[in-house]
């Protein structure tokens, strides 16, 4: 899938998180953003996912195409006390086939079966999630993950906090979506994870500081700039004419 | 002698007999109903509701008397208002919505409160604010019985959204399946039944047989659909042994039925299998890694 941001502006109340940002994410390959605190890496995330409305600018997709991503947000604001068993957790990324009333079936059942296999948890299926490590549950949404089958996958910091065995497990599940042509963005802090298995990079501080293949992105004076710009954001800042002064 | 105690009060009369199928119609749309609220960390904002739904009893009982339709009309509709307008005033104002429920059902139970004593006499009130499962004819059975169906028809029909909500509400708006129309559809119910239960309990304990069975069933069992099987087998328990006792010893029915069910909690808080009180200072050796 083809994802072009036409300079979008994504923010809360006016201020923006997200600053003029165009491109194109590489399609079929994965990328990583990175970036430091506050440099709007979840809202891009939310903003092409739609779950943000845009203060100006696009992202270029249609509808039916924005059901086709797939997006896993922070430390997912579940609720880990809820009794509600691994299979039905994966079975919910059956939901664009199903929706909220229709049937699951044995085809699901068998791609919830493998899906948790792939993930290294065969035979989980009956457990509650409140019972599993922090790190199975980000196995299972991953899973979930694979069953919802996104054309683009948003991943947003899916390795904080998870022990490093998961962390490799994963990464391959990852490898293998690029390999099937699917268009992933994962926010990261991991730099070395991010040289090792991301050949895309955007380096984020409210603006593309650098955007490219991760060699030329990843360089000592990208990350530097990176850093100015973070210790130089004013939440008070004037009103943006940007773009305006294009129109008149 | 046991058969005098237990089976002889129904056996003799009918209204002890539509009173225990009243509890067991209320047990059944109450079970899954308080287990939803409990999990979605709503008990109190179910008290809250339950208490705004008077003005509307109180309307529904000047205008037709004390029939539970008339009554039970007014109330689902004042219940709902108040559903509705902290939901909206959470929406657009900073406020949080147990704030927000929190003021709307208070100015809505004074102005029960203001209307039943402007109106009406004090007895009348009590009626409504304590209730009489005693006084339950064929036609109020009918409706609760009627809500314990669309109730339960109701969860099994919500059952994927309601749980995809509940459990992760971020997932269910990625992928559109939208929250509020869920959340809306739940807080419909749990007016319905706040209205079946106020006959029964009275507006100031209708949640007492959602809440207290929730809350126990939870020290007893992990499964969702264990949790409500078990809750609804605790409310018709306390529904059943709360008839008895008031029968025996001349108690009223309702505060009997609470105080059972409340009893059952305290004795779940202790004993429960699921991380109770007792069981967890028992120490019982460990198995190897």
């Amino acid at each position: 899938m083809i994802l072009r941001l036409d300079d979008l502006t994504l923010g809360y109340q006016r201020h923006p998180a997200v600053h003029h940002l165009s491109g194109t994410f590489a399609p079929g390959r994965l990328t990583a953003v990175i970036g430091p605190n506050g440099a709007g890496k979840s809202t891009l995330l939310k903003g092409i996912k739609g779950l943000l409305p845009t203060l100006s600018g696009r992202v270029a997709l249609s509808k039916a195409e924005r059901g086709r991503i797939a997006y896993l947000p922070q430390q997912a604001d579940l609720e880990p006390g809820f009794p509600i068993s691994v299979l039905d957790v994966v079975l919910l990324g059956h939901w664009r086939q199903s929706g909220a009333f229709g049937a699951i079936g044995r085809d699901g059942r068998a791609a919830a079966a493998a899906a948790l296999a792939a993930v290294g948890l065969p035979g989980l299926e009956a457990r509650t999630i409140g019972s599993l490590s922090l790190g199975q549950r980000q196995r299972v949404l991953f899973a979930r993950l694979m069953l919802e089958d996104g054309a683009a996958i948003l991943l947003d910091e899916p390795f904080a906090a998870i022990d490093s065995r998961t962390v490799d497990d994963l990464m391959a599940v990852i490898q293998r979506w690029g390999d099937e042509g699917r268009t992933v963005i994962a926010v990261l802090h991991d730099l070395d994870l991010v040289r090792r298995a991301f050949p895309f990079t955007l380096a984020l501080a409210r603006e593309a500081v650098a955007w490219g293949p991760t060699e030329t992105v990843l360089t000592p004076a990208t990350l530097d700039r990176m850093r100015q710009s973070s210790a130089a954001w004013d939440d008070n800042a004037d009103l943006c004419h940007r773009g305006q002064s294009d129109a008149l | 002698m046991l058969y005098d105690l237990l089976v002889a009060p129904f056996a003799d009369f009918a209204f002890m007999r539509r009173a225990l199928i009243a509890c067991l119609a209320l047990s059944l749309g109450c079970a899954p109903v308080g287990m939803f609220l409990l999990l979605r960390r709503m008990s109190l904002l179910g008290d809250a509701l339950s208490h705004s739904v008077l003005p509307g009893a109180a309307i529904g009982f000047l205008l037709g008397g004390l029939s539970l339709p008339a009554m039970g009309l007014g109330g689902f509709v004042a219940g709902l208002t108040v559903a509705l307008l902290s939901g909206l005033a959470t929406r657009f104002t900073a406020l949080r919505e147990d704030a927000n429920f929190a003021a709307f059902y208070l100015i809505s139970l004074a102005s029960g409160v203001m209307i039943v004593s402007a109106h009406g006499s004090n007895v009348d009130l009590m009626h409504v604010l304590f209730g009489s499962v005693l006084a339950v004819d064929d036609l109020s059975l009918l409706l609760v019985a009627s809500i314990a169906s669309v109730t339960l028809c109701g969860f099994a029909l919500l059952y994927r959204p309601l749980v995809a909500e509940c459990f992760d509400p971020g997932f269910l708006r990625a992928v559109g399946g939208g929250g509020g129309w869920v959340h809306l559809a739940f807080l419909v119910l749990v007016v319905l039944n706040l209205v079946a239960g106020f006959q029964a309990l009275g507006t100031l304990m209708a949640v007492g047989l959602m809440m207290l069975p929730a809350a126990a069933a939870r020290m007893w069992v992990r499964r969702l659909w264990a949790l409500v099987a078990v809750a609804a087998l605790i409310a018709f328990a306390s529904g059943y042994a709360g008839l008895v006792l008031s029968f025996r010893f001349d108690l009223p029915s309702g505060p009997a039925i609470v105080l059972v069910a409340g009893a059952v909690y305290l004795l779940s808080l202790l004993l429960g299998r699921v991380e109770g009180v007792l069981p967890r200072m028992i120490r019982r050796p460990h198995f190897e890694a």
